[in-house]
């Protein structure tokens, strides 16, 4: 039964690496680069939810409020697209990981700055709610974290499938000069990608304040966001999320089964094991060119 | 503008083009051998500390520069070179014993890694150093009869022949030690760049087809950077460690890496010098800061003693750099420097970048 509760919660905790590791995947499918400041997008996207929800502050109604902060973050993910990352098109990606480790710690500055450093709580609808299933204790919080997760891997998914902007986006990575030919203009998708990618970041900021209490330095789980996208392999949308799902149900249980310290490291160790295995990740998107 | 008459094939490969710029590296040595009998010792600790800078910055400017591989995850490096140094010399070894192996264990951890880490490109490379960096810091803590655990790890004062060169009671001679050190570095790296090892750095870099094709062995070429790059690195970590005489796995944060990368970016990518040009404004930033600070609160009694100030201000002044200039502090005294040769014949678009496009990695 024990193992079972681990997984679980696993699970619904692997979900949120997984919508953290989405946005990278997103960007990385549509432009090419790596956003290093991941995850400190989410923390940002989480304090601006808090800041429109919590009483003391905006104390709008959950769900409009948290619908406001993704759309705000998708303003912030656009503007810093438009910028900042795009007076570097075409440079190579190096550029761009440092810049974006810059931004994470300018997200980091703006949100101590005004909301402090001290841990605060998101007022939640779902808080202490739980299911009971013949002993197994699931929270409220936790199964809406897998059901919102399973709905946007799925959105997205159709979205680059199916839509106009995602088959231009994919076009625009796959290349650019190319796309550009063929009239995708580059430029505006991009900032659009981004900005998608700034809203799925603040709902996994708001899955992730719902289980705990957040800070500013939130933002490093987006290094193990990271482990997921890469055990997946960048570009795979699904591969993202089940990368996230198994290195979320893991940590639990290293936790629990084997001497401390571990836990920690458990995900990059999974992910060095992938990555030297298969260089590309388990759904690899790189292939050699045929001269 | 000066031509050199070359009279031998040597000449294009010489490390200084003629010996006035031979001149200038003696007399920029001299003048830094002579420092401690003009700046007081707390400017002389911070000059110290950018030396120290300076050779992990060369490190890191090996591969990033001059091999075009990315790496987030160099502190780890420095703190294998810091606990090794400080490991040996607490069983008994002495330094000249312990330094050379501290900066040889990271080189050959760093090389070992690399086998499997050449394979990856660009950002897998970046990443896998990343998740390398938390795994050594995690086995640092582990790996406490060795490191001293959380607690830390008590670098004792170096002794060469009797000579003490302890950075408290004697920081005159531990900052000799730093410059013959780097100035050794220094040396070795600009001659392993002219030599045929570092012009294969320079073609991986470049194009890694053309260099297979110039038969290159590439995985060979970039496991040897990447080992030369760590060992350096180690080095730097060992005199940190002494620098800082006491120490635990802290010290080389995640935040350390980060501002390596501030160092070779900043500095230059791709040039010797660019690591010493980050080095020095990566130390001079914060005291600028505090300065200003401080006068700031007694003049206008404005307080802005905020915390993560510092790193906004370097963030801010990263974003500007790869925005505006790419080639980074030294590329930008390189244009001046050719505008004043030049002048009045320098044309404003001499620099101008070309408009680039993302070659997609994807497809190899």
């Amino acid at each position: 039964m024990e193992i079972i509760q681990l997984i679980v919660g696993g699970i619904a905790s692997g979900c949120i690496y997984g919508l953290v590791a989405l946005g990278f995947v997103l960007i990385y499918k549509a432009t090419e680069g790596v956003n290093f400041a991941q995850g400190d997008m989410m923390m940002l996207g989480a304090f601006i939810a808090l800041g429109l929800v919590n009483s003391e502050y905006g104390a709008l109604a959950f769900i409009p409020g948290v619908i406001l902060a993704a759309a705000i973050m998708g303003g912030v993910g656009y503007g810093v697209d438009r910028f900042v990352v795009r007076k570097i098109f075409g440079q190579p990606q190096f550029a761009l990981v440092i810049l974006t480790i810059a931004m994470g710690f300018v997200f980091r500055f703006v949100a101590g700055a005004i909301w402090g450093f001290t841990p605060l709580v998101l007022e939640t609808p779902f808080a202490g709610k739980v299911f009971d299933v013949g002993g197994l204790i699931i929270g409220y919080e936790d199964v809406t974290t897998i059901i919102v997760t399973a709905l946007l891997t799925m959105g997205l998914w159709a979205f680059f499938q199916f839509t106009k902007l995602g088959l231009a986006a994919q076009a625009a990575s796959q290349n650019q000069m190319a796309a550009y030919i063929v009239g995708v203009p580059v430029h505006r998708v991009n900032s659009m990608i981004w900005a998608l990618s700034g809203a799925v970041s603040t709902i996994a900021g708001v899955l992730y304040a719902s289980k705990g209490a957040i800070d500013p330095n939130i933002g490093l789980l987006g290094m193990k966001a990271f482990a997921a996208a890469v055990i997946g392999g960048f570009g795979s949308l699904p591969g993202a999320l089940l990368g996230g799902i198994l290195i979320g149900v893991i940590e639990p249980l290293a936790a629990r089964y084997l001497p401390g310290g571990f836990s920690q490291m458990s995900p990059y160790i999974i992910m060095l094991v992938v990555l030297v295995t298969r260089p590309n990740g388990l759904f690899a998107q790189i292939y050699a060119k045929k001269v | 503008m000066k031509v050199i008459f070359k009279t031998s094939y040597d000449n294009d490969i010489d490390l200084h083009e003629d010996g006035w710029a031979r001149g200038k590296i003696a007399l920029l040595l001299a003048v830094m051998a002579l420092l401690p009998f003009v700046v007081g010792e707390y400017y002389l600790a911070e000059v110290t500390n950018t030396l120290i800078w300076a050779l992990a910055g060369m490190g890191l400017m090996l591969l990033v520069g001059h091999t075009g591989q990315a790496s987030l995850g160099h502190a780890a490096f420095l703190a294998i070179g810091a606990y090794t140094d400080a490991a040996l010399m607490n069983i008994g070894v002495p330094w000249l014993i312990s330094f050379p192996l501290a900066g040889i264990a990271a080189g050959v951890f760093g090389a070992i890694v690399a086998i499997p880490a050449v394979r990856m490109s660009g950002i897998y490379l970046a990443i896998a150093t990343l998740a390398l960096f938390v795994i050594v810091e995690e086995v640092i803590i582990i790996a406490e009869p060795i490191t001293g655990g959380v607690g830390g790890i008590f670098a004792p004062s170096i002794d060469i022949f009797g000579i003490d060169f302890d950075r408290y009671s004697n920081l005159d001679n531990f900052y000799w030690l730093c410059l013959v050190v780097v100035a050794l570095v220094t040396w070795g790296y600009a001659n392993l760049m002219r030599s045929p090892t570092g012009r294969s750095f320079l073609a991986v870099r470049d194009s890694e087809v053309s260099a297979r094709a110039l038969g290159i062995n590439v995985t060979r070429t970039r496991s040897l950077a990447f080992g030369l790059s760590c060992a350096m690195t180690g080095l730097a970590g060992s005199l940190m460690g002494h620098y800082i005489a006491f120490f635990n796995y802290e010290l080389f944060s995640i935040f350390i890496s980060i501002n390596l990368l501030l160092v070779v970016t900043i500095g230059g990518l791709g040039f010797i010098q660019g690591a010493f040009f980050g080095a020095i404004l990566i130390s001079a930033v914060p005291q600028v800061i505090s300065i200003l600070r401080d006068t700031l609160k007694s003049s206008a009694g404005i307080d802005l003693s905020m915390p993560g100030l510092d790193t906004l201000i370097f963030s801010i002044i990263l974003v500007t750099f790869i925005i505006y200039e790419p080639n980074g502090l030294y590329g930008r005294w390189l244009k001046i420097r050719a505008w004043f040769q030049l002048f009045p014949l320098a044309r404003r678009d001499m620099f101008r970048r070309q408009k680039t496009y993302v070659k997609t990695e994807r497809m190899k």
